[in-house]
């Protein structure tokens, strides 16, 4: 198939980018990262710089991958990674427009590749459970319930991609955070810290520079892992409960 | 050189308790002082980061990745061993032991195992504490699997994301130490180089992958848990990131690469479609569990579904060839990987193959369906259920354990495998050889650790499924902790290692220089299409089958390759910015001389042994043929950039018989 993609290009945050466009001749069984593969060597192989883009498992377990594709955050299809989306979601002819995640919080550092670190930070200001290696005790010692865990599960998958804040009109990441609240508070280890938790991750999480959430649901629609927004109700709610129920105060 | 182990005296099962309660230990004052690089987050570099961290050492901790998260760690699948015998199916810390050398091929070093089998539980309980939400029965305990090579029950899983999940853990361990600034973390920086201080490990140089500038980071000791090498075969299950040049440098700088033709292939993974390829996906092994594997019994059947004229389902019961079950009745699908793969690939080789490129079997479900939707009707109440019914019970019996691999197998293929059986080929997974390293899990070079895949320590010339999340946790979280202590004791009076020293301005000139070079060269050729090559050149020689002609063949070939590489590679822009293309040149640079190493290592190795398979050596039935009184030793080769020389490690049994491998 024949494609014609309009690609951002960016030479760093601080230049002026712009969308160019180039003819690709591709077939349906490739990714769409191995579609862009095939751009970039022949812009090799002109001796022109290829464009770039972050990738690294091509299996939609790393969050890597970040592209707009269409105006989509990961392209056309539901629950699924830029780097599993294939070419025959699309058909000969077909024009492509591959963009950036745009939000403040994740500045452009060329091309197609930004900066997520604002996520890390999120973590760091609570996104865990404080054990030191070798004070836990025997694993079956903390049953859990079954369906418990699995819902613990749903919230865990979340793979820190940053779709959700770049499909969000205000660029919000409540539904980043609020999966990790959810996946540590719901469970019986993680409940000690559960208003420390999450009172330090919203903190952060306003200081990043993230937008404030409305509700709308984008984030849902185009998380690759499809997780829940009811994530977000359970957050403002352990948000709520921290600063009335507890004297904690991060 | 003489290589020591170092492992402990005493019976087999004392040796670690032992060992742990009388080593040398640094004084918490003086760990404030100390400072210790990690490179890598993976498994092995978070977990180790953030327990010397807890330890109150000062660690700084780089990775090539924009965020620790993203190690290649993250898409391990299946599932993780521990030697728990929560299913009271007589599992034991001996059992995995034994299980483990057995599967290894009698290639590693007892005590080191042994060690692994014992922390293996820790693990667990240490995982389940930090939040990792493992799969559970409805009594709300611990739920397991099997994997291939055993015959109990004692792998751990979170559905098919077990390494995401304890990746997550242990970043999230590795976070709260950054946060309580007992960690300072580094991301999107490279080490290029690794600086020797009067023989002992004392910094690296990194690249700052942003700017590209290259920074000298000093410490007292420096330890590396930068991953597998599995990418020399260019297509492979790993990361597209995941390389040996940290390694390989540490190798350039006087460290040992230990065995390094041990590489695993993985029986079940996706078939490769066409030259375009840049990776190959893996269906995890779990699958094995519940998926029976089997190919057309006639010729001209395989032929048939080639061609598109027949599908699988138009094969009746009596003309499909479960091979493994055949050929293997007491472990049947749950062979280990090097036998399966072996196995899949002399039925393809048969004429037997199920793509048109004639390199696929089928990996079945139908049958688990049944078998799953009636137990479900029977435990539900429903009397006389209707095909139909039953299928859909086992459906959703079966995607509750595999959901997310099938639903990846349907993206990558357009296939359902509900419906019609899995395609699946074998493929570079892992690879056993990796750094030497003694009983600590230091290397021959004084201060230098490896951990995890990058080191060769615990699975001899085959690694059972679910073992290496459970080494590389082993290591990081119960290991490195303690036995750096013995290098680090020696070392209370050393003061901050200065990174102005001329040892570092040199190491960063060289590095300097090298990229330089890469830069200046615009060539003809892109990185990506020497590196694709190169993996041709090892899948053919030096794959699932290789010989004595090969192998000298490949070696030779290899090192034109390289030649033309230094002439004729196009890099473009420069080294003073963010350029990836600048990262995957000086990476496959690295790449090209590991071949020829990994190339000769297979070549003196006149034996077959798990991953490592001479055609000159093997039985009449096609098994594997061992030389033990010849090769039981371990192959760890220095390299000076032109020639490899090989030191000998004996290995010696004395708990274990040395027996013929046999899942007959
Ligand atoms: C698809 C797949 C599925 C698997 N499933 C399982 C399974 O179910 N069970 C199991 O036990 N095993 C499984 N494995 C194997 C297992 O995942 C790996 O062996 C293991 O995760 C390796 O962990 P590691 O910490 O040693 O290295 P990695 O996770 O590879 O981490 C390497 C780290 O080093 C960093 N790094 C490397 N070089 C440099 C450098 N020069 N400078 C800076 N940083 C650097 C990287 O950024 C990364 O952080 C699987 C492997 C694959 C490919
Ligand atoms: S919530 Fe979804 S979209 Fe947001 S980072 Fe996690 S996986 Fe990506
Ligand atoms: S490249 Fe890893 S999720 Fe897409």
């Amino acid at each position: 198939m024949k494609l014609t993609l309009k690609v951002w290009r960016q030479k760093s945050g601080g230049h002026k980018g712009d969308f160019e466009t180039h003819q690709v001749v591709a077939n349906e069984h490739m990714s769409f990262l191995e579609m862009m593969d095939v751009l970039n060597q022949t812009l090799i192989e002109q001796k022109k710089d290829p464009v770039a883009f972050e990738h690294d498992c091509r299996e939609g377990i790393c969050g890597s991958c970040n592209m707009v594709i269409d105006g989509r955050p990961h392209g056309p299809q539901t629950g699924t990674t830029t780097c599993q989306l294939h070419m025959r979601a699309f058909k000969d002819g077909d024009v492509i427009v591959v963009e950036p995640w745009r939000s403040t919080a994740f500045p452009v550092i060329k091309d197609l590749v930004v900066d997520r670190s604002a996520f890390d930070r999120i973590i760091q200001a609570g996104g865990y459970i404080s054990v030191n290696t070798g004070q836990a005790q025997d694993a079956n010692a903390i049953p859990v319930e079954k369906d418990l865990a699995s819902a613990a599960f749903d919230a865990a998958t979340c793979i820190g991609c940053g779709a959700c804040v770049a499909a969000c009109p205000n660029g919000s990441a409540m539904l980043f955070t609020s999966a990790k609240v959810a996946h540590l508070n719901m469970l019986p280890q993680g409940e000690i810290e559960a208003s420390r938790r999450v009172q330090g991750m919203v903190k952060q999480m306003d200081e990043e520079g993230f937008g404030k959430c409305s509700n709308m649901g984008a984030c849902e629609a185009e998380c690759p892992k499809e997780i829940s927004i009811t994530n977000i109700a359970m957050m403002n709610r352990a948000y709520i409960a921290s600063m009335l129920g507890s004297s904690t105060n991060v | 050189m003489l290589l020591e182990s170092k492992v402990p005296v005493g019976a087999l099962d004392e040796k670690w308790t032992k060992y742990r309660s009388t080593m040398n230990l640094v004084a918490p004052n003086n760990k404030r002082r100390i400072e210790i690089i990690v490179v890598g987050t993976g498994l092995a570099g978070a977990s180790a980061a953030a327990t010397l961290g807890e330890l109150g050492y000062k660690v700084k901790c780089f990775t090539f990745h924009d965020s620790p998260r993203r190690a290649h760690s993250i898409a391990a699948q299946g599932g993780i061993n521990a030697a728990k015998n929560y299913q009271n199916d007589g599992d034991s810390v001996y059992r995995l032991f034994y299980d483990t050398i057995k599967g290894g091929d009698y290639r590693s070093r007892e005590a080191n195992v042994h060690r692994l089998a014992e922390v293996s539980r820790n693990i667990i309980d240490q995982a389940v504490a930090q939040g990792v939400p493992f799969a559970r029965e409805y009594g709300g305990l611990l739920a397991n699997r099997s994997f291939g090579g055993v015959q109990v029950s004692r792998t751990f899983y979170a559905r098919g994301q077990t390494g995401q999940q304890l990746l997550i853990g242990a970043y999230q361990s590795l976070s709260r130490q950054i946060s309580l600034g007992n960690v300072t973390m580094y991301n999107r920086h490279e080490m290029l180089d690794l600086v020797k201080i009067d023989g002992k490990a004392r910094g690296i140089i990194a690249r700052n992958l942003l700017t590209g500038e290259l920074e000298r980071h000093a410490a007292h000791c420096v330890v590396l848990g930068t991953g597998g090498y599995g990418n020399v075969f260019y297509l492979s299950t790993n990361a597209m990131g995941s390389n040996v040049t940290a390694a390989w440098r540490a190798v350039n700088r006087g460290a040992l690469m230990a065995n390094p033709c041990y590489t695993q292939i993985h029986p079940t993974c996706i078939p490769q479609s066409g030259d375009y390829q840049s990776k190959l996906t893996l269906m995890s092994e779990s699958l094995r569990n519940d998926g029976r594997v089997w190919v057309p019994a006639k010729q001209e059947d395989a032929a048939a579904i080639r061609e598109g004229r027949k599908n699988a389902l138009d094969i009746p019961e009596e003309d499909r060839d479960y091979y493994l079950e055949r050929r293997y009745p007491a472990f049947g699908n749950l062979v280990p990987r090097d036998v399966a793969s072996r196995a899949a690939k002399v039925a393809c080789d048969e004429g037997l193959g199920v793509v048109k490129t004639g390199k696929a079997v089928f990996l079945d479900f139908a049958s688990a369906i049944q078998r799953y939707g009636k137990s479900e009707a029977h435990s539900k109440g429903i009397h006389n259920p209707n095909k139909d019914a039953i299928t859909k019970m086992g459906e959703d019996v079966v995607r509750a354990k595999y959901g997310n691999l099938f639903q990846m197998y349907e993206k990558i293929t357009g296939e359902d495998p509900y419906k019609m059986p899995m395609k699946i080929y074998p493929a570079v997974h892992y690879t056993m050889g990796g750094l030497w390293v003694d009983y600590n899990l230091e290397t021959n070079v004084p201060g230098l650790f490896a951990l995890g895949e990058a080191n060769f320590s615990d699975h001899g010339a085959n690694r059972l499924g679910a073992s290496a999340l459970m080494q590389g946790l082993a290591d990081g979280y119960f290991v490195i902790p303690y036995t750096i202590g013995q290098f680090l004791s020696g070392e209370i009076r050393t003061p901050n290692i200065d990174p102005n020293s001329p040892e570092f301005a040199k190491a960063e000139k060289a590095t300097k220089e090298r990229l330089e070079k890469l830069v200046k060269i615009k060539g003809n050729r892109s990185v990506e299409d020497f590196h694709r090559s190169l993996g041709k050149i090892m899948w053919e020689y030096c794959g699932m089958a290789r010989n004595a002609e090969g192998l000298k063949k490949a070696q030779r070939m290899i090192r034109e390759l390289r030649e033309e590489f230094w002439k004729d590679v196009f890099v473009p822009g420069t080294q003073d910015e963010f350029n990836p293309e600048l990262e995957k040149a000086a990476r496959v640079a690295d790449f090209l001389e590991l071949g020829e190493v990994f190339a000769l290592d297979a070549l003196q190795r006149e034996e077959s042994c798990g991953g490592h398979f001479r055609e000159e050596h093997q039985t009449p039935e096609g098994e594997a043929l061992r030389r033990d009184a010849e090769y039981a030793y371990v192959a760890a080769w220095a390299w000076d950039g032109d020639k490899a020389e090989m030191i000998r490690e004996d290995l010696t049994f004395e708990n274990v018989e040395l027996k013929t491998r046999s899942y007959k």
